[in-house]
């Protein structure tokens, strides 16, 4: 590619790479503290009236089949292998994943399950060994302790769900368990800004068979509203009305908190804030000393580059193009997986998804009633709210059904023994549609050696720059913890009183095709120190202290549990850190 | 006789020149410029009240193009004769009001006549305007005397012949105007007075919700009984309880006035861009004085209305239970302060329909007010409906929940969406979302953003979708924007 000369554009207070739900926050935070800020996204401009109306939002064809709000491989993938010793080749179709793109990134068309992580979940390393002994975490395992408590992010934690109007049943205040609650969460600070979502016939079943295996079911906490619900900024959300098209979807009726549907319409208004879209950041710039960051350089979309000045640089782009920023901007020590030493790709993380499929005769379960939050979970399997003794793995998950709408291109539920074509699979669908449900068990990825994220040596993108390379697989640990989690889901399933049901293991190594879950973690970690982390517990990167990295990316391993919660807790945290410490005295805010 | 002449000679032209009012505003609700009070021509006392007088009159609006310099003038009100564009009424001395003098203004307001065209046609409401006092028509001339002066000589009569002779108005004045500054009524409260002066005065509320007669003037004896202009019905104000203010409590005026939105109702539109730059930067007081005024406005007699066909209370049912009830609800109750509730909607039970197969035609989007930032969206169905769904649909809606009004044909949609057409996107599904960045999608870096792409992401309290004509769910005053080059976000937009 022909370098072109970038033309450099008038200096601003801070630069946001990325508009999507981190962007969002960062850019109402540091607006709110007078700071002048441009966010640079990549993608289009997209509104609920533009790109997703109610006369339309619910196109399964072309929102999901299509990829309408995905990124497009074509413009930029990232190349796959699940081990060092094979070569990666580029992700030409998505599959496992759907990275989103454009205003609202992937908060456009997530689900709304919204969690907090457990209080152990930050201690992954410690507690562990303390609990079970140090051999319990084996040698390849890198897992790490976050370096902050659940204590110290819960307000912030608070502070996203009040945005959202998340709809729940708080199981712990102030260290009281509350009944109808999940009674292994963290110490909440008060309830839930909404009530649950009232549930469906196939979640009801679900909540019945568990409570007769004693386990304590509960409502999935969801950024689908179960009612109207106006937040702290004025913005107005409406109430659900169980469409079923969430999950990959962007909600016509103002029903799921996003970005769109919480922050821009205040933040879109500030004289001091601005939003260039179709703009995409090629490198982070930093002084000859590397330890100052001076801008970005982006180019447009008629492929002008320019040089954007800026005080602060914070990342907000999905986690993986985070991590690949770093590595192209030649920032942080890139990791290498021989001598475990560097930090920028280091611990890539995912979620180990199985399935159990549950059939009835005699139930009609209605399962296009829907929502992507929707459903009732138990959480008795997850982190470690159970005893791993004896069982080989550590981690967990949690076990629910989750009913996010019966779609009908993708629903064609047909029990084991059923012919893949022809009449007798026709009468089979149309027999089990209305009849059967899954319980979906969300299982914890645990962080190792040789799961990283570098730069491809062959592939490049369509600015000649190298793509990135994704090198995971699930372990052992992985493989036995999931089996647990399915075969205790069965048996759930079986308390349902189902005529018959699948077990659908993880079985073998990580598969890029069938989709899983947008639940990519790690690669630029937070951290005690410079040695084993990218970043500071402030998301502040230790080289250059101007540098914010947002997003999952900073996840030292991945939890039970979907990551948007944390995600945005960690962004409201970082953004009071600067706030109340860093603009006071620009710098490192923890000594190396 | 003489007059009898004159007016079937007038007719048609008359009509357009007074129902133009300028459609399709300045989407961007940008602040008042602020005024210098360094000289020592005006106290600093009377340029405050006359920039607040400006607010009172809605000024900016018509005054100002979208990303333009404000009050520079230039906005084309699009008639089907033509377009009628509004003045420069910065101080500029070449192009602006910078050589007028006191007196020359309050003629143009007063009387309207201009120092420098001569005759001014009723766009400019100056048949409203003629009741504001002296001390704040000085006030206001104070303040416009007092911000940047822009050079901006926008060509203005761009009228065909005979529309574009200005003498002609001197004859509708003679029927129809009657100049002469507010008289207060001694036997009622100041605060009444009040409300008259600035509905009757600067608000100029009459020039939409006033009938007119066949010629375009005023129907007096049915003031504030509602008025249709093209592609709108602005409905009636008066105390009746279905189709007018009868039901609503003082407290919902007050906060649909300062907010946009209450149980009722949402603003969109015309009326949108009236709460964003008039109402909802009003005192308290002014806006209570003007809910005493309209209090007492008489009802309107009741409408009689026969009975819809069953058939098609059913199709607009089935269409109803599809389409609508997500957000509306199957019992017509909306959703408090985000969709409006179609049972006892006023605005549905209108006589004309025409404003709600508008909104149902192109969609609409809720004026953004800092109290409620949010724009939702009526989507368009034009698209979606034919016309024959979208009459029965309306048909249903009118006569459910309690609510009575006469049945909507299909050839009223059809008509409407023939006149919507050319200037408005009934556009289809759009397509070019599924490209990531194509070239020639983006204004140049270190723009404003509010006039480039992301503008439309709704800086300011401008909908985003109010930037694209070409959008699909864009609001009612896209319908009238004249075609521009597009900005960066149109070339992928729908299409």
């Amino acid at each position: 590619m022909v370098p072109l000369s970038a033309t450099r554009l008038p200096s601003i207070d801070v630069v946001l790479v990325g508009f999507g739900w981190t962007g969002a926050i960062m850019g109402q935070e540091l607006t709110d503290e007078g700071l002048s800020v441009l966010a640079l996204e990549r993608g289009p401009w997209r509104s609920t009236p533009e790109r997703f109306p109610p006369t339309f939002a619910q196109d399964e064809l072309r929102f999901y089949y299509r990829h309408e709000l995905f990124q497009r491989p074509a413009h930029e993938t990232l190349t796959i292998r699940n081990k060092p010793s094979e070569t990666a080749l580029p992700m030409r179709v998505l599959g496992s994943f759907l990275p989103g793109t454009g205003v609202g990134g992937a908060g456009v068309h997530w689900n709304g399950q919204t969690w907090r992580f457990l209080p152990s979940d930050f201690k992954a390393r410690s507690h562990n060994a303390e609990r079970y002994g140090a051999a319990a975490i084996p040698p390849a395992m890198t897992i790490q302790d976050y370096p902050l408590t659940y204590d110290e992010l819960e307000p912030h934690y608070d502070r996203f769900e009040y945005l959202c109007g998340i709809a729940g049943k708080a199981g712990n205040l102030n260290g009281t368990i509350q009944p109808g609650g999940n009674p292994f969460e963290g110490p909440r600070s008060r309830e839930y800004p909404t009530p649950p979502m009232p549930q469906g016939y196939a979640p009801t079943l679900f909540a019945q068979g568990a409570e007769r295996l004693g386990y304590k079911p509960f409502p999935q906490p969801s950024g689908n509203m179960s009612q109207a619900y106006t937040n702290p900024l004025g913005v107005q959300l409406g109430p659900c009305t169980f469409c079923g098209f969430c999950e990959k979807f962007g909600c016509g009726n103002y029903s799921k908190a996003s970005p769109q549907t919480t922050i821009l319409p205040v933040l879109l208004r500030k004289p001091n804030f601005e939003l260039r879209t179709e703009s995409e950041v090629l490198t982070i710039n930093v002084d000859r000393s590397a330890k100052r960051a001076t801008g970005v350089t982006y180019v447009d979309a008629e492929g002008r580059e320019f040089e954007q000045p800026a005080e602060l640089v914070v990342l907000c782009a999905y986690a993986l193009h985070n991590v690949r920023l770093l590595l192209l901007s030649g920032i942080g020590a890139p990791y290498d997986p021989v001598s475990g030493t560097g930090v920028v790709g280091k611990n890539y993380a995912y979620q180990v998804f199985s399935t159990v499929d549950v059939f009835f005769d005699d139930k009609i379960l209605n399962p296009f009633i829907g929502a992507g939050a929707h459903g009732m979970v138990v959480d008795e399997f997850n982190g470690d709210n159970f005893d791993h003794s004896g069982l080989g793995f550590i981690g967990g998950g949690y076990i629910s059904v989750l009913q996010t709408g019966a779609r009908p291109i993708q629903t064609h539920p047909t029990p084991e023994g059923t012919p893949n074509w022809g009449s007798a699979w026709k009468r089979a669908v149309a027999q089990n549609y209305l009849r059967s449900t899954f319980i979906p068990t969300h299982g914890a990825v645990m962080s190792y050696r040789s799961n990283y994220l570098d730069l491809d040596p062959t592939y490049r993108d369509v600015y000649g720059r190298p793509l990135l390379r994704m090198t995971f697989d699930f372990g052992e640990n992985e493989h036995r913890m999931s089996d647990f989690l399915t075969d205790r889901a069965a048996e759930i399933a079986t308390a349902m009183g189902a005529t018959r049901i699948t077990r659908n293991y993880r079985k073998g190594s990580w598969d890029v095709v069938p989709y899983q879950t947008t639940h990519n973690t790690g690669g630029a970690i937070i951290g005690d120190n410079p040695q084993d982390s990218m970043l500071n517990k402030y998301s502040q990167s230790w080289d250059v202290p101007n540098l914010f990295v947002m997003g999952a990316s900073a996840f030292p391993q991945n939890a039970g549990y979907n990551p948007t919660g944390t995600v945005a807790a960690l962004a409201y945290y970082a953004a009071d850190a600067i706030r109340t410490q860093y603009l006071n005295s620009p710098g490192p805010l923890v000594p190396a | 006789m003489r007059k009898g002449a004159v007016l079937a000679a007038a007719v048609l032209f008359l009509t357009v020149a007074l129902v133009g009012r300028a459609v399709g505003q300045p989407k961007t609700i940008r602040a008042l410029p602020p005024p210098n009070v360094s000289g020592a021509r005006f106290s600093p006392q009377q340029v405050a009240a006359g920039r607040y007088l400006v607010i009172l009159g809605d000024c900016m609006p018509c005054h100002t193009v979208t990303g333009g310099a404000a009050f520079a003038g230039g906005r084309p009100i699009p008639t089907p004769f033509g377009p009628l564009v509004s003045a420069n009424i910065t101080p500029d001395r070449e192009t602006g009001l910078g050589g007028w003098s006191s007196d020359d203004f309050y003629r143009a307001l007063h009387e309207g006549k201009s120092r420098k065209v001569g005759n001014l046609y009723p766009a400019f409401p100056y048949i409203h305007y003629t009741k504001v006092s002296r001390a704040d028509v000085d006030a206001i001339y104070a303040y416009l005397q007092t911000i940047p002066a822009v050079t901006s000589d926008p060509k203005r009569d761009q009228l065909p012949f005979p529309y574009r002779i200005r003498q002609l108005m001197a004859v509708w004045n003679w029927l129809f105007f009657e100049p002469g500054a507010y008289d207060p009524d001694p036997n009622r409260s100041a605060e009444w007075n009040r409300g008259a002066y600035l509905v009757q005065g600067l608000g100029h509320c009459g020039d939409c919700h006033t009938p007119r007669n066949v010629l375009g003037g005023a129907e007096r004896r049915k003031r504030f009984r509602g008025g249709a202009f093209p592609g709108w019905f602005a409905p009636d104000l008066t105390d009746n309880r279905s189709v007018g203010l009868g039901s609503w409590s003082d407290a919902e005026l007050l906060e649909f006035f300062r907010t946009g939105r209450n149980v009722r109702t949402a603003a969109t539109g015309e009326m949108g861009e009236v709460v964003a730059y008039s109402t909802s930067q009003m005192t308290d007081g002014d806006l209570r004085a003007i809910i005493t005024y309209l209090r007492s406005l008489p009802a309107s007699p009741e409408a009689t209305v026969s009975l819809p066909g069953r058939e098609a209370m059913a199709a607009g049912e089935a269409i109803y239970r599809d389409q609508c009830s997500a957000c509306h609800r199957m019992d017509g109750s909306g959703v408090r302060r985000l969709f409006p509730p179609l049972a006892g909607n006023a605005n549905l039970q209108q006589a004309n329909p025409r404003t709600v197969a508008r909104l149902v035609l192109v969609g609409a989007q809720t004026m953004p007010t800092d109290p409620r930032p949010t724009a939702f969206t009526m989507p368009a169905y034009a698209w979606k409906l034919s016309d024959r769904q979208i009459a029965d649909v309306l048909t249903y809606a009118r006569n459910s929940w309690g609510n009575r009004a006469a049945a909507v044909s299909a050839e009223d949609v059809a008509k409407l969406r023939r006149q919507l057409k050319p200037r408005a996107a009934i556009a289809p599904v759009p397509r070019g979302s599924m490209l990531h960045p194509a070239p020639g999608t983006l204004a140049k870096p270190g723009t404003d953003s509010r006039d480039n792409g992301t503008a439309h992401a709704g800086r300011a309290a401008a909908p985003e979708a109010d930037r694209n004509p070409r959008n699909t769910t864009g609001p009612p005053g896209n319908m009238d924007l004249p075609k521009h080059k597009p900005h960066r976000h149109e070339a992928q937009g729908p299409g």
